[in-house]
């Protein structure tokens, strides 16, 4: 499985990366290509029958506890390293016209 | 002084030989002198150690408490959350972060009374096995400054290695704790997954990463273990187990403990020099009373593929939130919300990182999700799997740690999956989600050579207790680099 430049920029735009010039987008090619070579071999792995393994913890369920308010949000101390800010909310490039 | 265990440093500070302030101070005096020749730590917190000193000081002064923790100079890995103080992940995307909250493991080591000297060194993200990775340059291993600590936890691994610190604390994904002790002659562990909380420990891949320690001792790493493992409601994957005592059985007789050895470990690949260090340990595991037995771990030719898939996947989606909006790096003049997220995001990681990131996003999308990532996923369980019947069979699992000694700064850079093969012995443990462990073990031309025991799931105790006992006839663990006497 070879990647191709247009693999890598739909991969790319995907992760909302940006690559600068056409030499990384060369060097990271090569670089992906030897990585996703070592991972052909999975293949020959018998794996039927198997399930697959998320996590190590077997049976592990997520606890639910009551509705009843324990925490708050301390908005002006997890806001004071924002780049900006305004009236509480984060401030980012217009989105909607 | 430099070779005192936590033990003795806790006896000399309560006989009052000197107080937490003059350790500190002594530590940090050294941390000045040595560390830039080392590079192993990004951030030196002298006003808030030297707080944190000043009231351990006055609790000591009563003389009832009994944390052999309080008053003891230790670092943290840079991936730990430190309210009110920079916490990089060694990423010029958390340069300006400023964490508003402690992670658990912080907060339960100050509790106990550990004074911390600052952060440490580390791979961006965790993303590393040489600690070359770092936006604040790299790490050196001092024992030859030319070549690297081991990584991602480098710095912490060189500062204890160095002796400009009795201890610290590491993350451990595919190896990261357990590695760097072994490149850097030190005592690593990393316990089973869910024993430490994972909250505020930067997330790289949440179903890997593990919080471990560092120390010059097995004894040490007890203490601190006992001190950082434990039930956090704030992390879901936090395991509900009954409160450990991990020093407890360390000086129980070795007598009748049966140690697997899997033949994939001790294949014709292992450098015979190693193997020479490897069979030497095990005579003198022999000669305190343990039986040795072959193993297999079939599946363990696959981990490295499989955590190349698994670990890239989870750090795809858990680097998400890097974004440029509500903390971190945000690039210039953003021209809509898209180029914001991309020139944050690629300005603000380096190459390691995107590397990952553009890996994992490829495993998962669509089209190649059931191909790499659930196959991944099926032979991950497989590799599980084998452990178990293994573990069936003995109490514990030993081999090498690392596939080679410390090499050259640079020397890995062009080959990344040269670079990654230093993770053949430990990423297996990782995924299984076993506890592990390096010793040192010996040294081949001057560089430490680490002993790793695989431990059963919580099973800590056990390997501590075979690593005390060993360090007991032995003074591997007790050498230091002589440039740093």
């Amino acid at each position: 499985m070879s990647l191709t430049n247009k693999d890598i920029e739909n991969i790319a735009n995907l992760a909302k990366l940006k690559l600068t010039d056409q030499n990384e987008m060369e060097s990271l090619k090569t670089k992906l290509n030897d990585l996703f070579e070592i991972f052909d071999e999975l293949q020959s792995a018998n794996t039927s029958n198997i399930s697959p393994m998320a996590h190590p913890i077997e049976g592990m369920f997520q606890k639910i506890r009551n509705d009843e308010i324990t925490e708050s949000v301390d908005r002006e101390n997890l806001q004071s390293i924002a780049p900006e800010t305004e009236a509480g909310l984060y401030l980012v490039p217009t989105v909607i016209e | 002084m430099l070779n005192k265990s936590i033990k003795e440093l806790a006896t000399s500070l309560r006989n009052k030989e000197f107080s937490s302030v003059e350790l500190t101070k002594f530590f940090l005096e050294r941390i000045k002198q040595h560390d830039p020749k080392l590079n192993s730590f990004i951030t030196i917190t002298e006003d808030h150690a030297l707080a944190q000193a000043k009231q351990a000081d006055k609790l000591l002064e009563n003389n009832d408490d009994n944390n052999l923790l309080r008053g003891i100079p230790i670092a943290q890995k840079d991936i730990f959350c430190t309210k009110g103080i920079k916490t990089s992940c060694a990423s010029k995307m958390l340069d300006n972060f400023i964490s508003p909250y402690n992670a658990t493991t912080v907060e339960k080591l100050n509790n106990a009374g550990t004074v911390m000297l600052g952060k440490t060194n580390m791979d961006e993200f965790a993303m590393g096995s040489s600690n070359e990775n770092s936006y604040y340059g790299p790490c050196h291993n001092p024992w030859d400054l030319d070549r690297v600590p081991g990584g991602s936890s480098g710095g912490s691994a060189a500062a204890v290695a160095a002796r400009i610190i009795p201890a610290s604390t590491g993350t451990d994904t595919g190896g990261s704790v357990r590695q760097p002790a072994a490149l850097c002659g030190i005592t690593g562990i990393k316990p089973t997954y869910g024993r430490v909380s994972r909250y505020g420990m930067i997330a790289f891949a949440s179903s890997l990463d593990q919080a471990g320690v560092f120390a010059t001792n097995a004894e040490d790493c007890a203490i601190l273990l006992n001190n950082m493992a434990g039930h956090d409601p704030k992390d879901s994957t936090s395991l509900n187990t009954e409160p450990t005592d991990f020093c407890k059985n360390l000086n129980n007789s070795l007598e009748g403990i049966k140690i697997g050895l899997p033949k994939e470990f001790f294949s014709e690949n292992l450098s015979p020099e190693i193997h020479q260090v490897i069979e030497n340990a095990i005579k003198e595991l022999e000669k305190l009373g343990a039986t040795f037995k072959e193993v297999t771990l079939p599946n363990s030719k696959h981990s490295i593929p499989v955590y190349y898939i698994v670990a890239p996947a989870e750090c795809s989606s858990n680097l998400s939130r890097f974004d440029g909006v509500r903390y971190g790096y945000r690039c210039e003049n953003p021209q809509d919300l898209d180029d914001l997220y991309k020139r944050s995001r690629s300005e603000g990681f380096g190459s390691e990182v995107k590397k990952r990131i553009l890996t994992g996003t490829y495993v998962l999308s669509a089209g190649y999700y059931d191909a790499y990532y659930i196959k991944a996923q099926k032979i991950r369980k497989m590799i599980a799997n084998d452990f178990k019947a293994a573990l069936s069979e003995v109490d514990v699992i030993l081999g090498p740690t690392s596939p080679n000694v410390a090499f050259k700064l640079g020397e890995k850079a062009n080959n990344p999956v040269s670079m990654y093969l230093n993770d053949i012995y430990t990423s297996s443990v990782n995924l299984a989600g076993l506890p592990g462990m390096s010793i040192p073990a010996g040294f081949i031309n001057n560089l430490p050579v680490g002993l790793q025991i695989i431990g059963n799931y919580l099973q800590e105790d056990k390997m501590l207790n075979i690593a005390h006992k060993y360090q007991q006839v032995t003074d591997w663990h007790q050498k230091m680099p002589s440039n740093f006497e």
